[in-house]
């Protein structure tokens, strides 16, 4: 059975214009040791699909799924605390900004600590032990005095590893990263995702990347899930993707990229909406 | 040879920190002696991570900071802003256009106001022409006259980006700088942006400054291509020369480290993790 398995999940949000559906009916699966990459521009609901497994979105989004099991675990009828106890330990999440997802009154080693205390219930000397050796698993140099810094005194990229260290803290069985590596430069990107790859492959977790980037997706995914409007557009192994693009929708992606201009113009997905609409016979 | 629009010559720019009561002074040298030549109706794209000093150098080209040692030359004349008053004329002649489209536009401001104000400031236009010229404006940078009464908070990323390269052509410059203009954008907006510049650097036969730290879209828009590290240049030539044949050992990092999305290399990680 796969790690994490999804079936059927919308998730709509109450607005003042009425209810507005961001994830319509996607299913999704991911096994042990296998990369995921989820694509999609902004607002097509692949954030907020992760953040459903999470359990992380406001009380006004509502959740339906056929089934949503982690684990053998049915994530749709848990309750809050038993939720807490996986979330964090077994399936752990990064975020895309790591400068605003560290709280910047503790230092980087009181938060990583933090995890260890409250899954691990480790005591003091061992969690600090283990912050040590965590910190040296991600390559931050010289980890005793970086523990005792502030987020504000690291740079972007070592706030990403502080992350990425505080969500393999417990060994999870699932980690979902969320666009890591957006806000960094392409040297920085280079080596995070390495970084990942290679903790994904040492502890053979599953790995599921959300991310715009198509770069990102050719150097990280084995699978890959194309979404777009909350809708599935399209799923494949990486290289019949990039080899042979069913859906209209991604070849308008790819062909989005810099690298794949053909002649002086970049074609646009907008080009592909028109497309889509004079073959319907309506007026786009 | 055709005209050359821009021209520095040895360009540095000093920062002083610390120096407090007790503390020593520090100095910082963001940009280390950097000259080139720009022609009229093309494309430098200046390359580089963070910190490495290249808006720092986009900053000095738009007038904003001055250089403080080195001659800078726009369309011939020698500039120094630390020594002489800018005139009116010079700063329309360069404009700039920043990263964060939702940063650099005044959320109290119409769109209408945002694209009037510097002709406003820099013009003796009545209002009445002002409006016309805006909603000129609008339509050649793929928005529309409906979008004149409204605020930045109801558009997108890439239609706040549009507002805002709009409202840099609206004193006919001659020189662009562009700053990280569509790494905040997604994959396909960001391909409308890029259309959308050059198309316009076509119509108005506009100079690009364009830094940015995506070597991909660089090899699309660029003509020539200068590679900063540490605030030197490390390499610079012609989109070809650079392309083809890296030089510098940071370049070679640069280009090793951009994601291949093309089937070999994929194929080719596959089949490594396979064998790990």
């Amino acid at each position: 059975m796969a790690l994490l398995e999804i079936k059927n999940l919308s998730v709509g949000f109450d607005t003042n214009a009425g209810l507005f559906m961001a994830v319509q009916g996607i299913d999704l699966s991911v096994d042990n040791r296998e990369v995921l990459a989820i694509v999609g521009e902004s607002g097509s609901g692949k954030s907020v699909a992760m953040l459903a497994v999470m359990g992380l979105l406001p009380k006004t989004a509502t959740v339906t799924a056929d089934s949503m099991t982690f684990d053998g675990h049915n994530m749709l009828t848990m309750t809050g605390k038993q939720r807490r106890e996986i979330v964090g330990r077994d399936v752990a999440m990064i975020f895309q900004e790591p400068m605003a997802s560290l709280n910047p009154c503790f230092t980087v080693g009181f938060q990583l600590e933090e995890v260890l205390r409250f899954h691990m219930k480790m005591d003091g000397p061992t969690r600090r032990k283990r912050a040590i050796e965590l910190f040296k698993q991600v390559g931050i140099p010289s980890p005793e005095e970086r523990l005792n810094s502030f987020p504000h005194q690291m740079s972007g990229g070592q706030c990403q590893r502080v992350m990425i260290a505080i969500a393999i803290a417990c060994n999870p069985k699932l980690l979902i990263a969320d666009e890591p590596t957006t806000a960094l430069d392409v040297t920085i990107q280079k080596q995070i995702l390495d970084l990942l790859v290679s903790l994904q492959v040492k502890h053979g977790m599953g790995l599921i990347m959300i991310t715009h980037d198509m770069g990102v997706v050719a150097e990280t995914a084995d699978r890959v899930i194309v979404q777009y409007k909350g809708r599935k557009m399209e799923e494949a192994d990486v290289l019949s993707l990039f080899e042979s693009p069913k859906s209209p929708y991604t070849r308008a992606l790819l062909s989005a990229l810099p690298e794949n201009a053909t002649g002086d113009r970049l074609s646009t997905v907008a080009d592909f909406m028109k497309n889509e609409a004079a073959n319907a016979g309506v007026a786009p | 040879m055709s005209e050359v629009v821009l021209e520095g010559r040895n360009i540095v720019r000093d920062y002083h920190v610390g120096g407090g009561l007790f503390g020593k002074q520090k100095t910082v040298q963001a940009v280390k002696g950097v000259s080139f030549t720009l022609e009229k109706g093309k494309t430098l794209a200046i390359v580089g991570e963070s910190g490495c000093g290249k808006s720092t150098l986009g900053r000095i080209l738009t007038l904003i900071d001055p250089q403080t040692s080195g001659e800078l030359l726009i369309d011939g004349k020698p500039i120094n802003i630390a020594k002489d008053r800018v005139t009116a004329e010079m700063r329309r002649k360069v404009q700039i256009i920043f990263q964060n489209p939702y940063g650099s536009l005044n959320p109290r401001q119409k769109i209408g106001e945002v694209l009037g104000e510097p002709l406003l400031l820099n013009t003796n236009k009545t209002a009445a022409e002002r409006r016309d010229l805006a909603m000129q404006m609008l339509v050649k940078v793929g928005l529309g006259p409906e979008h004149y009464n409204r605020y930045p908070h109801m558009f997108s990323g890439g239609q706040r980006q549009r507002i805002a390269i709009a409202r840099a052509l609206m004193l006919s410059p001659s020189l662009l700088v562009l700053d990280e203009p569509v790494s905040a954008l997604d994959l396909s907006v960001q391909a409308q942006v890029l259309n959308l510049l050059a198309d316009l650097q076509d119509e108005f036969n506009l100079t690009y400054v364009f830094i940015s730290h995506d070597l991909s879209v660089v090899r699309y828009i660029a003509d020539e291509v200068m590679v900063m590290y540490y605030g030197e240049v490390v390499e610079y030539g012609t989109r070809e020369e650079v392309f083809a044949n890296p030089q510098h050992s940071y370049t070679k990092t640069l280009f090793a480290a951009t994601p291949k999305s093309d089937v070999e290399s994929i194929r080719a990680r596959l089949a490594k993790k396979k064998a790990a």
